[in-house]
């Protein structure tokens, strides 16, 4: 805290901007950008990434699965920007409608993810006693698993697919956080204003959605971001392995693995395509996301 | 006189601990508190860290930490037990009917919440009022508490007032239902010196007004001096002494008073009086001495305070301006 000490009686005007409700995400970015140039630029990038995830449809030039037996292992040209596969697709194309795979997988993922985290997290910090107890040894338990054995076993009974990714990555990631957000509860509840919340007669509901959940915000945002770029990660790791979203769908992790890696030495240009992209991305995600880790710090609370 | 507002009797809190070799043992944090509030009045509850003031205010409002447990007496809410309603029922007489200021002004608003919906809070849960009126009443209480340009800073946040001028949110949160008692736990500890007398003043000008009953817990004899009715002195979770302010100033009975006040330098002292501390350290509650449990360091300690524990109905002196009671073996005069 920097209010000044002693200010007693006076209220401090001068830090009461008259603009304070106009945006206070608008404030944030002009911070990120100022002192976290690394952060924001990475934040940028993923936006571009997410971006032409949004928009792969209209921006890709050729059908993704549209062959053509003239332009086999074309390599980069003006018409073929990323070149051509084996049989004449066009990788800008598949990269394009690939990322937007990962969007997808890795937003609801890691959406998931948080809000399983947020849930767990919040009830066991909160509630405590022999919920928090029972919730935790569950935790445990279920961090004994190694994820990526826990993944293979699980897609291969249950078939590969968007669907069933998402939800295990989601749970996955979620149990595991909830740890995280559980810490960040239990600092919240034993603050004042919790007791206070309660002393004004509110009742668990209403203080764990006005005064827990707003404070943990911030770590909240964080575990997402990162969460994001892992998810990214893990998907292409298994579509590497063909547990992921079974072809003809170009996933990034398939393509390194099918056509990336069968014709390395002949077209570098397939496997270089998605390699650099998926790189990019998760360095991005991760830089914006460390950044907001030191920009929404709690500790840096009010000294802005 | 006879218009009782809130009267504790009785109250007994444990603190279960380990339990050793299957027998649970526990730690009486409050033993047998007695106390009575009137309308209108400023009751000053005073005593050492750990003399269980907080917890006997928390108890009012069935906010004992776990595990600790009110295990006997009553909280009687103007003859409603307070110990003995539900949760759904102590929920509504909490910021309604009695309010609580706590210790810290800057922790005990929510950062990320303006102002404006923090005060409208107690109104919007208990008096089912809208948005729109809560955030008018708010405005208001603000004025009221004495902040300038009230209506504008209700969208401003808690990081942009300064301690004192949090402590006024709190108390127009505190204010907002009007409700019959307000306590205030230590609410001018975290505060400058100078800003501490303008808080009191305003507290006690606006629960005057409002003919609310206040109890005041702190450690500062002159805060007691000035601005409360009646004292009731507390050491290690028994109420020692209990008189009218002026009667506990003039003629301080229980030597645990007088050591007190001994201690403490006073405007009226020449400069060569010497600030006398009381010996010793606050007892253990987990090991409390047989007799009275200021026997350890009492000046005037004699065989039978070793033994009896003193009860505190040993009339003093009943006076027109309140029963003036204490709990000691020792005569009435040093």
């Amino acid at each position: 805290m920097t209010t000044p000490a002693g200010a007693g009686a006076v209220p401090d005007l001068a830090s009461t901007s008259p603009s304070f409700g106009q945006s206070r995400v608008a404030r944030f970015v002009r911070k990120l950008a100022r002192d976290k140039p690394l952060g924001a630029a990475g934040g940028a990038v993923f936006l571009f990434f997410l971006l032409c995830g949004v928009f792969a449809d209209v921006l890709a030039p050729y059908g993704v699965n549209e062959t053509s037996l003239e332009h086999r292992l074309e390599p980069p040209s003006l018409e073929f920007p990323f070149g051509t596969d084996h049989i004449g697709r066009d990788v800008l194309s598949r990269v394009l409608k690939g990322g937007q795979l990962s969007m997808v997988v890795s937003f609801c993922a890691a959406g998931l993810a948080t809000l399983v985290s947020l849930v767990i997290g919040v009830l066991s910090g909160y509630f405590g006693g022999r919920l928090d107890m029972v919730l935790q040894r569950f935790v445990d338990a279920w961090m004994t698993f190694p994820d990526l054995v826990l993944l293979i076993v699980v897609v291969s009974v249950v078939g590969p697919g968007m669907v069933q990714i998402i939800v295990i990555v989601g749970l996955l990631y979620g149990i595991a956080g909830s740890r995280i957000v559980r810490g960040a509860v239990i600092s919240v509840r034993e603050q004042t204003f919790a007791h206070a919340a309660q002393s004004i007669g509110a009742q668990p509901p209403h203080i764990l959605w006005r005064h827990i959940v707003p404070n943990v915000m911030p770590v909240l945002i964080v575990l997402f971001t990162t969460r994001v770029g892992a998810v990214i990660l893990v998907e292409a790791g298994l579509s590497f392995l063909g547990l992921g979203v079974p072809p003809p769908a170009p996933t990034w992790g398939g393509m390194l693995s099918g056509t990336g890696r069968t014709y390395m030495y002949l077209g570098p240009w397939l496997a270089l395509a998605p390699g650099l992209c998926l790189t990019i991305v998760v360095y991005a995600i991760n830089v914006f996301g460390d950044a907001l880790r030191d920009l929404l710090d709690p500790r840096m609370r009010g000294s802005r | 006189m006879s218009d009782t507002l809130l009267r504790v009797e009785d109250l007994c809190v444990d603190f279960p601990t380990e339990s050793r070799r299957g027998r649970r043992r526990s730690v009486r944090v409050l033993d047998h508190v007695s106390l009575e509030i009137e309308r209108g009045e400023t009751l000053a509850l005073v005593g050492e860290s750990g003399s269980g003031k907080s917890m006997t205010a928390l108890s009012i409002l069935q906010l004992i930490p776990e595990p600790g447990r009110a295990t006997a007496g009553e909280v009687l809410l103007e003859g409603r037990d307070l110990l003995a309603l539900r949760e759904s029922e102590i929920r509504a007489v909490r910021g309604n009917r009695v309010a609580m200021i706590f210790q810290e002004p800057m922790s005990s608003l929510n950062p990320v919440l303006t102002i404006g919906r923090q005060v409208a809070e107690p109104i919007r849960l208990h008096r089912k009022a809208s948005k729109a009126e809560a955030r008018e009443r708010a405005a208001e209480l603000l004025e009221a508490v004495s902040i300038p340009d009230a209506a504008r800073r209700l969208d401003d946040y808690p990081h942009q007032f300064s301690g004192g001028m949090r402590q006024r949110v709190m108390i127009a949160m505190a204010l907002a239902c009007e409700p019959d008692l307000i306590i205030a736990d230590e609410p001018t500890t975290a505060l400058d010196v100078t800003v501490q007398a303008q808080i009191l003043a305003l507290l006690k000008d606006l629960t005057s007004r409002l003919q609310s009953a206040l109890l005041l817990i702190t450690h500062d004899l002159g805060v007691v001096a000035r601005y409360a009715d009646r004292v009731s002195v507390m050491y290690a979770g028994r109420i020692v002494e209990s008189a009218s302010a002026g009667k506990l100033y003039g003629n301080p009975s229980h030597p645990y008073t007088r050591g007190l006040l001994q201690s403490v330098p006073r405007l009226d002292d020449s400069a060569q009086t010497r600030l006398v501390p009381i010996d010793g350290q606050p007892p253990d509650l987990a090991n409390l001495p047989t007799g009275c449990a200021f026997s350890p360091r009492c000046p005037q300690v004699h065989d039978k305070c070793r033994l009896e524990r003193p009860e505190l109905d040993s009339v003093v002196a009943a006076t027109d301006d309140g029963p003036h009671t204490r709990a000691c073996w020792g005569p009435e005069q040093p």
